[in-house]
């Protein structure tokens, strides 16, 4: 068979391994993270929930972890996905509106979903910190 | 399903190098992708040194010079040299664009370039683009009409020309769909960012009377809505148009019909 006969078994070319990470294609990898998290976060607090019925005992045990270090690193985690979820959930209402998909208009709606996310987080951080 | 990492056979290997010549003052090293089906190996990254002082700005310029002086064997699709004909589109410093418009001084550091992403690799920098051609077929991309055909051209407002603007000036790179995360993921069923701009380019147009029957024809899980407003494309267009917008509408009309 000659060589242009022969079948080819193309390589594919590479994709994740070299295209450039953006704001675009970030926010919106994290917005799933995020939301994958948020779910596993819901487990957690269905976990607290049935812990604090049972017994004191056992709430004592998770509320221990809860504020231990990783349970802290844990809870700010989970509440930055939520808020994180929340304002790039409102940016996707807007877009689904037909509204900021210029990009200058994308930048900057995603650069404030990250401000006003971490802002968030810290504020109700405190306020909660304050409240206990 | 998406499979994020590398098949076996296109797994990326250390290739040549190629200096420049001796005395030459003003270097810039490219990282260019190779890949022959003549010789059964898996893809390389082979390195050359070009002098700039005897270069053209342009990626291109340095592409036709390797070519021409030091690698003839290097494969790449290149024509108009003014980004008007869309052949010279490749992955240059890690997003998509046309050599022939992407100066080189716009690049820090080694000048790496692959071909279009996540596409099968005729060879070197040229992508099999059957699949993306295929998709722009399935949309029917013509004026289509049921009426009686006028005795002279069909006649539009400035208003409705108007809407055509940054539509009907894509050339057809498709580096918007290989920048998608989601044609990627689903590239067969998904018809990917330049597809779906030219079927809201139709879509738009005031002399069509398919719109009823293009909406139908999109209204699937895959075809137009894969598209999840990653936007990759429009931050990659190197015409400077809004693929992102352009589904948008489309999805909109889809609810527009609905109420």
């Amino acid at each position: 068979m000659s060589a242009a006969n022969r079948p080819v078994h193309r390589p594919l070319s590479p994709h994740l391994q070299v295209y450039r990470p953006q704001l675009t294609s970030v926010l919106s990898i994290l917005h799933r993270a995020t939301g994958i998290a948020l779910s596993v976060g819901v487990l957690y607090l269905a976990t607290w929930v049935v812990y604090a019925s049972a017994s004191p005992k056992t709430y004592a045990l998770f509320q221990a972890f809860n504020t231990s270090i990783l349970g802290r690193l844990f809870l700010a985690g989970w509440l930055f996905c939520m808020f994180f979820h929340l304002c790039n959930g409102i940016r996707h209402l807007f877009w689904d509106a037909g509204y900021g998909f210029e990009l200058k208009d994308a930048y900057l709606s995603g650069w404030i979903v990250v401000g006003v996310s971490a802002a968030a987080t810290v504020v109700s951080w405190i306020v909660g910190l304050s409240l206990a | 399903m998406a499979e994020f990492t590398l098949p076996a056979n296109s797994k990326i290997g250390v290739g040549e190098t190629y200096k420049a010549p001796a005395g030459a003052k003003n270097i810039r090293t490219f990282k260019i992708y190779r890949w022959t089906p003549d010789d059964g190996k898996n893809p390389s990254i082979d390195t050359y040194e070009v002098d700039l002082d005897t270069c053209g700005p342009m990626v291109l310029d340095a592409l036709i010079k390797i070519k021409n002086e030091i690698d003839s064997s290097l494969t790449f699709r290149r024509s108009c040299r003014e980004g008007v004909c869309g052949s010279c589109a490749m992955n240059i410093d890690g997003t998509n664009t046309l050599a022939c418009t992407k100066f080189m001084s716009e690049v820090k550091g080694d000048i790496k370039i692959y071909p279009l992403p996540h596409m099968p690799v005729v060879r070197d920098l040229v992508p099999d683009l059957t699949v993306p051609y295929a998709q722009l077929a399935s949309i029917e991309p013509w004026l289509k009409s049921t009426s009686q055909p006028p005795t002279r051209e069909r006649l539009q407002s400035h208003d409705e020309r108007a809407r055509l603007d940054g539509l009907w000036e894509c050339i057809l790179c498709f580096c918007c769909s290989t920048s998608c995360p989601s044609y990627w993921w689903s590239g067969e069923r998904y018809l990917g960012p330049a597809v779906l701009l030219q079927a809201y380019r139709w879509l738009a147009d005031s002399r069509d009377e398919a719109k009823g029957e293009r909406l139908d024809q999109l209204e699937d899980p895959f075809r137009l809505y894969r598209c999840h407003t990653i936007m990759n494309c429009t931050k990659t267009c190197p015409k400077g148009l809004n693929p992102a917008k352009a589904i948008a509408e489309i999805k909109k009309m889809m609810v527009e019909r609905t109420i």
